[in-house]
């Protein structure tokens, strides 16, 4: 055996599983085409987002790494939905292209566990249904007890401009050629997606003053429950904002036929993200829109490429230009790198266990674009979580998997594998039922532990976590136990602040839980010694009480559901009645649980009744 | 589920025609055992034959038999009709004959358990096909048809529908923050839509709750101290000696039953023991019984003698009654009058002055009560509503979570919040047609169907 572990593909996947299962020791290996891809962003480039940015939380919860190598290079940061409830606030970075990589590098390098190789997986060694190792184009064969596949948009991928179809990768790197065709040879469904990029532009030519300004926060902010920040307000980059023209929507219009996705390529099998339009979708979809919205975003600060958010396409590169110099500021601007859209190969998620393990090869995982999945946040998830399933099943012990209630990440590989995908899947907030019990702020609270249990955290970090929760305890004991008095004093504060005067003396809590009444305000008035991060917790438990309850609620609802186990041997052609549809589904995903054959998409109550009818007079002592 | 049933699908009693339906893999091939015609096995779905039916030799009845083959039947299953000629004798000697030769005799509701089990019909069909069967009143079989033909499903899905609108809104605003150019929900837009929301809801549960009173009926009670004429009353009103009248105060010890429809609504009376302290141990098992009655009742009859002097323990019943639907009845207006209500807190207009004896202010009773329940106010001609305790007390789950989204809007809690509430208040209505997932719901189908037995 070569090494324990090897992870393919050294992407925001593979990153987080390599980091992972060599921090934890075992002699794990990194393969990727090309070194200096490591931890690329070949797309967008911020980290975070809605939804995203609470998994980035939870990512470095867990121990993971991507927050915290975010947190050292990123070029600003906001929190977005500020002005909304605590559920669906999220932080989102600008990252910086050049230096996120460089300190990725940096970390990996300093594992003493991990060895990097440059190489191009072509197949896997199996034997008896069990991947063993991996076999390099030039035939070297790498033996391993796991591997883990992160192979991004890089299976069988085409470059698709205008009416050309190039076989390569993101940068015109080369892609994998023959791993996805062995794959399907050892018996997974392969799906064709498709998604895009748009043009970078050189910043020196864009006239800022026709644009809006889009700053960072003027408050700092991290991922890492571990770091203090590490940039200065002042000297955060801004983003700007700009908008499609009339202008620009006729040129689109009027050139539509010469785009890949609209007639110029007449083999176009990929099925591109809803969630992520391309320019000719939005124009073509929401043809009363009179403009769209751009973001022009600074990759790096060690060069002037500006991305533009919003304007994906697959135009050939003249009309490209068009389309750019009819962009408010952009008259002139000059075009570094044209837009593009790629398609790949990925296979079908419902493939898959909870532990990201392949139903059909033992001892292989997978994880991001390869499931389905798009988004650099989404992919190293799943790494951080094949990771550590990978070395939790080298040492024996069952595998981490996270319910939906737990955390944003139970919930993605909770609908990959159980709804499977029609297009890449991102992550929304509006996915997550019980967000109110999953937000940014409390990630730590529900994963931290996990995280030491795994072996990702230590002694120090879940020190300082128990110090969070005591400190927490004490601050809710002393609104409950103190009472405020209205002097006359404090009357005149309520009063300047437009907030009613309390007719009687009530407790801070009691206070506190009145919406008009904020903790910033209630500190003003009464000398409140805790830290800004656990005046927010509490703040946010009292304030929502009833909201979380209610969330608690449900998510034991569900919990209880879980707990009707599905035997793994039951034969869904025994029971009768069952429609064909819901029938077919179920044999596809083989649900663990009722809970989980619920959310199978096709499979309706009527259906979940016959099957819990089933299992009541089948299996009576397990259901 | 493999066996074949057979069961008399007309009521009872001698009409023109008794149907008896066959259902399951053997259904064609059983009937054909005992048919004399053309070859059944071999006909046309959907069919009607003209034949025997044969004991042996003998002809047992001239019959239609109609054969329809699955999946186009009422249980998805082969489902073979037998129209005979009537006449409770040769029906069930027919049925004796299919159960002779194979058949099972069908528990009630079976062929419905099973058109809800091959996902014919959703739960609330089969809950309103139930309803049909044990219908008793004209009204009651127009609402249960409405159910079954999925008028209450269209109306649940229509107020999903919209919410659906809302939540899918709520959540573009969430899931793209940076994104100004999509339509912001603020409070104010969502205010008139959650109003809209409430004032549905409310008109279904109000229709509903007319329409569980069209289903189950009004239940009255008769209170009143011993021999003030409790039992002579259900009598009059439902005009038959049901409950044993003596003049022994304390006969009745059980509660009786009786049911009279006033326009078309079911009245379900009960006759209840006197209220008084005894020391007999089986009527005080009654008073307990009595004052329980009361509490579950819809409406009650509060009667007194109108040759009595009022006692103190009436006072405190009297006092008991209040927040329900009442009526005072004064009986023996034939007799002096020692009573005296004008010092009691109680609604003038409830009161009725009745003589039994003299069968003076039955018609006038049967007016107020139905002025009372507006029953000439329940739109009777499309009830569309729903009926049965689950499903409104679903709908009373709901208004409670729109009152929360009422308060958290005025209290200018964020959307993000709200859309929670709304999200549940969409979850539970599903419940209602079946549309989300319910673990009780199993449970209320195994005691409905006796499944698993």
């Amino acid at each position: 055996m070569d090494y324990e572990i090897i992870v393919v593909g050294g992407g925001h996947a593979g990153c987080e599983a390599a980091y992972a299962s060599a921090y934890k020791g075992h002699k794990t290996l990194l393969i990727t085409s090309n070194i200096k891809n490591i931890a690329d962003m070949p797309c967008n480039p911020h980290i975070g987002g809605s939804a995203k940015g609470i998994v980035v939380r939870e990512i470095d919860a867990l121990g993971g790494i991507m927050g915290k190598v975010a947190d050292k290079t990123h070029l600003q940061i906001k929190m977005l939905n500020a002005s909304k409830g605590p559920a669906v606030q999220s932080l989102r970075a600008q990252g910086d292209k050049i230096a996120y990589p460089k300190e990725m590098l940096k970390v990996l390098n300093s594992l003493d566990n991990l060895t990097i190789k440059e190489g191009m997986v072509e197949d896997l060694i199996v034997e008896n249904k069990t991947c063993k190792g991996v076999v390099l184009e030039d035939e070297t064969k790498i033996t391993s007890s796991i591997v883990i596949l992160t192979t991004g948009t890089y299976l069988a991928s085409d470059i698709l401009v205008g009416n050309t179809r190039t076989r390569k990768g993101p940068h015109g790197e080369r892609p994998s050629n023959n791993l996805s065709n062995k794959l399907a040879n050892y018996g997974f469904k392969i799906i064709r997606l498709k998604t895009g990029t748009p043009q970078r532009i050189d910043r020196k030519t864009i006239d800022f003053s026709k644009t809006k300004l889009e700053p960072g926060d003027n408050k700092y902010l991290t991922f890492s429950f571990d770091l203090e920040p590490c940039y200065k307000i002042e000297e955060q980059l801004p983003c700007y904002l700009t908008y499609t023209t009339e202008k620009t929507h006729k040129i689109i219009r009027e050139n539509l036929n010469k785009s890949s996705m609209y007639g110029a390529l007449d083999d176009i099998k990929g099925i591109g993200p809803r969630y992520c339009p391309s320019i000719e979708d939005k124009v073509t979809r929401f043809a009363d829109k009179e403009r769209h919205q751009l973001f022009l975003e600074p990759e790096s600060k060690y060069y002037d490429d500006i991305y533009v958010q919003g304007f994906s396409t697959s135009m050939p590169e003249d009309i490209q230009e068009l389309m750019v110099h009819s962009l408010p500021g952009l008259e002139n601007a000059k075009i570094l790198k044209y837009g593009y859209a790629i398609e790949y190969d990925a296979i079908y998620p419902t493939q898959l266990n909870f532990s990201l393990e392949t139903k059909v090869l033992n001892n292989l995982f997978t994880a991001g674009q390869i499931n389905g999945t798009s988004g650099y946040e989404e992919a190293a998830c799943q790494g951080l979580m094949a990771g550590i399933n990978a070395t939790l099943k080298l040492e024996g012990k069952s595998p981490l998997i996270l319910k939906r209630s737990d955390a944003y990440i139970g919930v993605l590989i909770d609908d990959l594998i159980t709804k499977g995908i029609r297009d890449p899947y991102r992550l929304l907030t509006s996915r997550a039922e019980f967000r109110l019990l999953l937000r940014s702020d409390n990630a730590d609270l529900r994963l931290r532990k996990i995280g030491y249990d795994v072996g990702l955290i230590n002694e120090k970090q879940l020190e300082k976590l128990k110090n969070k929760e005591d400190n927490i305890n004490k601050l809710k004991d002393f609104l409950k136990n103190n009472k405020l008095k209205i002097t006359d004093e404090i009357k005149k504060k309520f009063i300047s602040n437009n907030i009613e005067v309390p007719s009687s003396t009530l407790s801070l809590e009691q206070l506190i839980k009145r919406p008009e009444i904020s903790m910033n305000f209630l500190s003003s008035i009464i000398n409140i010694d805790f830290d800004e991060e656990i005046k927010e917790q509490v703040s946010i438990n009292l304030k929502y009480e009833g909201y979380i309850n209610k969330a608690i609620k449900e998510a034991q609802k569900m919990l209880k559901l879980e707990e009707k186990q599905i035997p793994s041997d039951i034969d869904y052609d025994k029971i009768k009645n069952i429609a064909s549809e819901a029938r077919q589904k179920l044999k596809e995903v083989r649900p663990q649980t009722i809970a989980q054959a619920i959310r199978i998409s096709g499979v309706n109550p009527s259906d979940i009744s016959i099957l819990s009818i089933y299992l009541r007079k089948e299996y009576p002592y397990e259901s | 589920m493999d066996d074949t049933i057979a069961a008399i699908a007309t009521s009872a009693g001698i009409g023109a025609i008794s149907i008896i339906r066959v259902s399951g893999n053997e259904a064609i091939k059983i009937v054909n055992s005992i048919f004399k015609g053309k070859d059944l096995n071999k006909v046309d779905s959907h069919t009607i034959n003209y034949g025997f039916i044969m004991d042996k030799d003998k002809v047992v009845d001239e019959v239609l038999v109609s054969v329809m083959k699955s999946p186009k039947t009422y249980t998805v299953e082969d489902v073979v009709e037998i129209n005979t000629h009537g006449g409770i004798a040769p029906t069930n000697k027919v049925l004796e004959l299919l159960l002779k030769n194979g058949c099972r005799l069908a528990e009630p509701g079976e062929f419905t358990k099973r058109a809800f089990l091959n996902g014919r019909i959703d739960l609330t069909q089969a809950d309103a096909v139930m309803d049909k069967i044990n219908a008793k009143t004209d009204i009651q079989n127009d609402l249960a048809s409405n159910t079954l033909s999925g008028k209450v499903s269209k109306l649940i899905n229509d107020l999903r529908n919209d919410m659906i609108q809302i939540i899918s809104n709520i959540n573009v605003n969430i899931d793209y923050p940076e994104y100004d150019d999509v339509d912001i929900i603020t409070n104010e837009i969502l205010i008139p839509k959650i109003v809209n929301l409430k004032q549905r809801i409310e008109k279904i549960l109000k229709e509903s709750k007319n329409g569980k009173i069209i289903k189950d009926g009004i239940k009255t009670s008769i209170i009143g101290r011993p021999n003030v004429g409790k039992s002579s009353l259900l009598n009059a009103l439902i005009e038959e000696d049901k409950a044993i009248v003596t003049d022994i105060a304390g006969t009745t010890r059980d509660i009786v039953e009786g049911q009279i429809t006033i326009n078309g609504i079911l009245l379900n009376i009960i006759d209840t023991a006197g209220i008084r302290n005894t020391n007999d141990k089986v009527e005080s098992i009654g008073v307990e019984k009595s004052l329980k009655m009361m509490e579950e009742s819809d409406l009650i009859l509060f009667m007194l003698n109108n040759n009595e002097v009022l006692t103190d323990d009436i006072k405190l019943l009297i006092d008991k009654i209040k927040n329900k639907k009442y009526i005072i009845i004064i009986n023996k207006i034939d007799l002096e009058t020692k009573l005296d209500l004008s010092n009691i807190d109680i609604n003038k207009d409830s009161i009725i002055k009745m003589s039994l004896k003299d069968n003076i202010g039955i018609d006038e009773l049967k007016e107020k009560i139905m002025d009372i329940f507006s029953i000439n106010n329940i739109e009777i001609k499309d009830p569309t509503y729903i009926s049965n305790t689950r499903s409104i007390a679903i709908l009373e789950k709901c208004l409670i979570s729109i009152n929360d989204i009422e308060e958290g809007l005025n209290n200018n809690e964020t959307i993000d919040m709200l859309e929670l509430d709304i999200r549940n208040i969409w979850e539970e209505l599903g419940k209602i047609n079946g549309t989300t997932y319910e673990e009780e719901l199993l449970d209320e189908m195994f005691k409905r169907f006796c499944l698993g037995k």
